[in-house]
C-alpha cells in the first residue's frame, strides 16, 4: 500500500461521518455539516484556529459561488487547503558549490535519518555528498550519521563527542571546498525551541557558516515530525525567528497520523513541504505533492450521499 | 490563558446571576471555552467531547452560582475533574526485593525510550537497586551504540550481542542479568510504528518471553491527535502497565496524556524533563492539569526554587521582604540564586502566561549579567540606599558597568516597582507570597 492510499485508509471513518452529516442536511449546509467538517479537520491536527479559518473561508465560498451541492462543497474545501499548501517550491538547482543544507529540529522527529536519505537522493543524481556531524550531543549520534554516511557513500566531517558544533560546522565547511563537494548536509543536535541557550548554539553555527561562505546555507530544513500536535506552530515559530527556515520536512508519515500540522505549518509561515518521510529506509522520503495529500486526506465523499 | 478562560467564565456566570438560575446553555457557553483551551493542548477530540459533557453534567450539579466568585468556582469543577481522571489508578511502583526485576519500554520512533532506559536505571540505583541495561534494539542505527555510552557515562553495565536478534539479546540478557545478581533489568527496544505487523509481534513475542513486571509506553508530550490510536494498539498487543511522557520540559501543554489515559486507563508514572540522565521526574496529576489547561506549573518551578535557594538566606530575606529593608544588595545576592537554578527560559516556561507565549528569543539570560555587572559597579551606600543615585552616579555606574545611563535607569524603575509589590504582597499569605515574589523577580 503506498502512502497516499495508506492516508485515505486511514480517514474512511472521518469520511463516512462526513458523508451522514451531509445527508442528514438535505442539500442545505446547515450546523451538522460544518461540524463533521471540523471534527475531520482537527482530528487531522490541522488545529482548531486553522480550521476555524478554514471553514469560513469555505462558508463565503459556498454564499460567494452559489454552491449547492456537498460534492461541490467538498470540491471547495480540497482546494482551499491544497492552496494553503501550496507555496512556491525551492529550487533543485545548486549552482554555488557547496549547496550548504542545515538540518534542525526539536528531538527525536528524524533529523539524521532524514539527511541519509537526501544522502542518498544526491548521490543517485551523481552529486558529490558530504555530511558534517554539528550533533556533538547526544549519544551514539556521531556514530549514527557515520553509518549512514558509509551506506550511502557520502563524505563525512566529524570531531569528538562533546565538541564545540559551530567547530565541526566550520571544519565541514573548508572540507566541502577543498574536495568539490556539491552538497553539504550539516546535521544539528534535537533541542527544544524554549531552551535559549541551545537556540543561540544554532544561531552561532549559523554565524560561523555565513562567515565561512556569506550565501551558505542554502536552505535550512526544519524536521517535524506528523505526528506532533500544535506545538509544531510554536516550533516553527521560533526556529524561523532565530535562523530563518526555508522548508518543512514532514517525518513519519508511514504512521497513522495525518500530518495536518503541514496545512496549518504552511498557511502560517509560507514556507514549503520541502520532503515527506515514509518510512526508516534510504529511499523513503518523498517530494511533496499538495494535491494528491489533500485528496488522500479528504478523499472523495462515499457514493450513498 | 487560565486568568484569560477566568475572566471570561467571571463574566459569563455574573450575568447569569442577575437571571438566578442557572442553564445548560449557560455551561454549554463556558464549556465552549474549555473545549478550545483542551482542543490546543492536543487533546484527542472524541476525548475533548467525552469530558466536557461529563463535566457539564458535575458543573450544572454544583453549586456556582452562590460563589462570590464563580467563574473561578466553574474553572475549579473543571481543573478538580481533570486532576482526578489524570490521577486516575495512581499507584507506586513497588519492585521485588528477593528477586530480578523487569522493565520493558516501548513505543513509536524516536519517543525517547533509549534515553529514557538510562534515566529509570538511573532513577532506580538511586534507590539502591543494580541496574543492567539490555540493548534490545538491533533495528535502529546505532542504538547499541546510544545505549553503550549512556551506560558508561552512568557507570551502568549494558548488555547487547550485535550479532543475535532481539528476542535472544533479551533471553541471554536476562540469565545473564540473574547469574550476575543484578536486581533490576531495563530492556530497550526499537521503535516501532503500531500499524507494523512485523515488528508488533516482534515485541509480542519478546514480552511473553521476559515476563516484564512492569512494561512502559513512552509517549511524546509534544503527540497530537493519534496518540490514542498508538495507545491503544500498543497496550492490545502487549498489556502496558505504565506511561512516560517524555520532552515535558518543551513548552507543549501535554494533552495527549489525558487521551493515551482515558483510551488504555493505565497510569502515568514518570516524565521526562531533560536529555540528560538526571531528567525524569515522578508524575503529578494536578501539575499536568493545570499544564493542559495553560495555568503553568508554579508547583514545579516552586519547587525548584526551594531546592536551589539556601534556606536561610531565603528566610534572612523574607524578613527584609516584610520590613521592606530589601537593598539592592539584597537583589544581587537573589539574582546569582536565581543564575543557580538553571536556564532562565526554563524557568519562565514554568511561569503561568508566560510559558506558551515566551519564545527562547525573549529571554536575553544576558540581561542577568548586565544587572549584576550594574549593581556591582554602585558603591554599597548606593546598593543600600538607591534613593541617592542620582545623574553624576548613573553616568559613573553606567560607565563602570559597560552599560548606559537608560540601562542603570530602567533597573532603578524596576527595583522600585518591585520594592511597591514586596509592600502589597505583605499583606497576602506567605506561600502566595512567596509566588508572586518570584514572578516579580523576573522584570527583564
Ligand atoms: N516510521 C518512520 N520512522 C522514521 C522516519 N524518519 C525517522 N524515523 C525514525 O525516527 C527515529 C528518530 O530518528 P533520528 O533520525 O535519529 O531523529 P533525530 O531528529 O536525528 O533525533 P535526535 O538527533 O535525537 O534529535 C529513528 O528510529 C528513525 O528510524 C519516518 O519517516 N518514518
Ligand atoms: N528535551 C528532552 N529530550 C528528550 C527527552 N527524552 C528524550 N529526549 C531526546 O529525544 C531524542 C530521541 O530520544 P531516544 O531516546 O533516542 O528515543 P528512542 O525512542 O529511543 O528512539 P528510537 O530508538 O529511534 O525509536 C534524543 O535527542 C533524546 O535526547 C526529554 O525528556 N526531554
Ligand atoms: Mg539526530
Ligand atoms: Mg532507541
Amino acid at each position: 500500500m503506498n502512502i497516499l492510499d495508506r492516508l485515505k485508509d486511514g480517514l474512511k471513518k472521518t469520511r463516512t461521518q462526513i458523508a451522514s452529516a451531509l445527508s442528514g442536511a438535505s442539500g442545505s449546509f446547515d450546523d451538522r455539516f460544518y461540524d463533521a467538517l471540523e471534527d475531520a479537520l482537527i482530528l487531522a491536527d490541522i488545529g482548531l484556529e486553522t480550521s476555524t479559518d478554514l471553514i469560513a473561508r469555505l462558508k463565503s465560498e459556498i454564499a460567494g459561488r452559489g454552491i449547492t451541492t456537498p460534492a461541490a462543497a467538498y470540491a471547495a474545501l480540497k482546494t482551499l487547503l491544497a492552496g494553503d499548501l501550496a507555496v512556491t517550491k525551492l529550487p533543485d538547482e545548486f549552482p554555488p558549490k557547496p549547496w550548504v543544507i542545515l538540518v534542525v529540529g526539536v528531538n527525536g522527529v528524524g533529523k539524521t535519518t532524514t539527511i541519509g536519505k537526501l544522502a542518498g537522493e544526491f548521490g543517485a543524481a551523481g552529486k558529490k555528498v558530504m555530511l558534517g556531524a554539528a550533533d556533538t550531543f547526544r549519544a551514539g549520534a556521531v556514530e549514527q550519521l557515520k553509518i549512514w554516511a558509509q551506506r550511502t557513500k557520502a563524505d563525512f566531517v566529524f570531531q569528538q563527542d562533546g565538541a564545540d558544533p559551530a567547530s565541526v560546522a566550520f571544519d565541514a565547511m573548508e572540507a566541502s571546498k577543498a574536495r568539490g563537494i556539491d552538497v553539504l548536509i550539516l546535521d544539528t543536535a534535537g533541542r527544544l525551541q524554549n531552551k535559549t541557550n541551545l537556540m543561540n548554539e544554532l544561531s552561532k553555527i549559523v554565524r560561523v557558516i555565513k562567515r565561512n561562505l556569506p550565501q551558505a546555507p542554502n536552505e535550512v530544513l526544519l524536521v517535524v515530525d506528523a505526528t506532533t500536535g500544535q506545538n509544531a506552530l510554536n516550533q516553527a515559530r521560533v526556529f524561523n525567528e532565530i535562523i530563518g527556515v526555508t522548508g518543512f520536512v514532514i517525518t513519519k508519515l508511514d504512521g497513522t497520523s495525518k500530518g495536518g500540522i503541514a496545512v496549518a505549518l504552511s498557511k502560517n509561515f509560507g514556507i514549503p513541504v520541502r520532503k515527506i518521510g515514509v518510512g526508516e529506509g534510504v529511499d523513503d522520503l518523498q517530494n511533496f505533492d499538495p494535491v494528491s495529500y489533500v485528496d488522500a486526506l479528504l478523499g472523495d465523499l462515499p457514493d450513498r450521499v | 490563558m487560565f486568568e484569560e478562560l477566568t475572566n471570561r467564565f467571571e463574566s459569563i456566570f455574573k450575568k447569569i446571576r442577575g437571571q438566578g438560575k442557572i442553564s445548560e446553555e449557560n455551561i454549554a457557553e463556558a464549556m465552549r471555552d474549555v473545549k478550545r483551551a483542551l482542543l490546543e493542548a492536543d487533546v484527542n477530540y472524541k476525548v475533548v467531547k467525552k469530558f466536557t459533557a461529563d463535566v457539564s453534567a458535575k458543573a450544572l450539579g454544583a453549586d456556582i452560582l452562590s460563589s462570590i466568585t464563580p467563574g473561578q468556582q466553574f474553572v475549579k469543577v473543571v481543573y478538580d475533574e481533570l486532576a482526578a481522571l489524570m490521577g486516575g489508578n495512581a499507584r507506586a511502583i513497588r519492585f521485588h526485593t528477593n528477586r530480578l526485576n523487569i522493565v520493558v519500554l516501548a513505543g513509536l520512533q524516536g519517543s525517547g525510550k533509549t534515553t529514557t532506559c538510562a534515566k529509570l536505571a538511573l532513577h532506580f540505583r538511586k534507590q539502591g537497586h543494580r541496574p543492567l541495561l539490555i540493548a534490545c534494539d538491533t533495528h535502529r542505527v546505532a542504538a547499541i551504540d546510544q545505549l553503550d555510552t549512556l551506560g558508561k557515562s552512568l557507570e551502568i553495565p549494558v548488555f547487547s550481542d550485535r550479532a543475535k536478534s532481539p528476542l535472544e539479546i533479551c533471553r541471554e540478557g536476562l540469565a545473564f542479568a540473574q547469574r550476575e545478581g543484578f536486581s533490576l533489568a531495563v530492556i530497550d527496544t526499537a521503535g516501532r510504528l503500531h500499524i507494523d505487523a512485523d515488528m508488533m509481534a516482534e515485541l509480542k513475542a519478546l514480552c511473553a518471553a521476559a515476563k516484564p513486571d512492569e512494561t512502559f509506553f513512552v509517549a511524546d508530550a509534544m503527540a497530537g491527535q493519534d496518540a490514542v490510536n498508538v495507545a491503544k494498539e500498543f497496550h492490545k498487543e502487549i498489556k502496558l502497565s505504565g506511561v512516560i511522557l517524555t520532552k515535558m520540559d518543551g513548552d507543549s501543554r501535554g494533552g495527549a496524556a489525558l487521551s493515551i489515559l482515558d483510551v488504555i486507563g493505565v497510569p502515568l508514572q514518570f516524565i521526562g524533563v531533560g536529555e540528560k540522565p538526571d531528567g525524569l521526574e515522578l508524575f503529578y496529576p494536578e501539575r499536568m492539569a493545570s499544564r493542559i489547561l495553560g495555568m503553568g506549573d508554579i508547583v514545579s518551578l516552586v519547587e525548584k526554587a526551594q531546592e536551589n535557594f539556601d534556606l536561610e538566606e531565603s528566610k534572612k530575606l523574607e524578613k527584609k521582604f516584610r520590613k521592606s529593608t530589601f537593598s539592592l544588595q539584597d537583589f544581587l545576592e537573589q539574582l546569582r540564586q536565581i543564575k543557580k537554578m538553571g536556564p532562565l527560559s526554563d524557568l519562565l516556561a514554568m511561569i503561568p502566561g508566560v510559558g506558551s507565549q515566551l519564545s527562547g528569543a525573549d529571554v536575553d539570560e544576558k540581561a542577568l549579567s548586565r544587572i549584576e555587572a550594574m549593581i556591582c559597579s554602585m558603591t554599597a551606600e548606593e546598593r543600600d540606599r538607591p534613593g541617592i543615585i542620582d545623574g553624576n552616579r548613573r553616568r559613573r555606574i553606567s560607565l563602570g558597568s559597560g552599560t548606559t545611563v537608560q540601562d542603570i535607569n530602567k533597573l532603578l524603575k524596576q527595583f522600585d516597582s518591585m520594592k511597591s509589590m514586596m509592600k502589597r504582597m505583605n499583606k497576602i499569605g506567605s506561600r502566595r507570597g512567596q509566588n508572586a515574589a518570584l514572578k516579580s523577580m523576573f522584570p527583564y
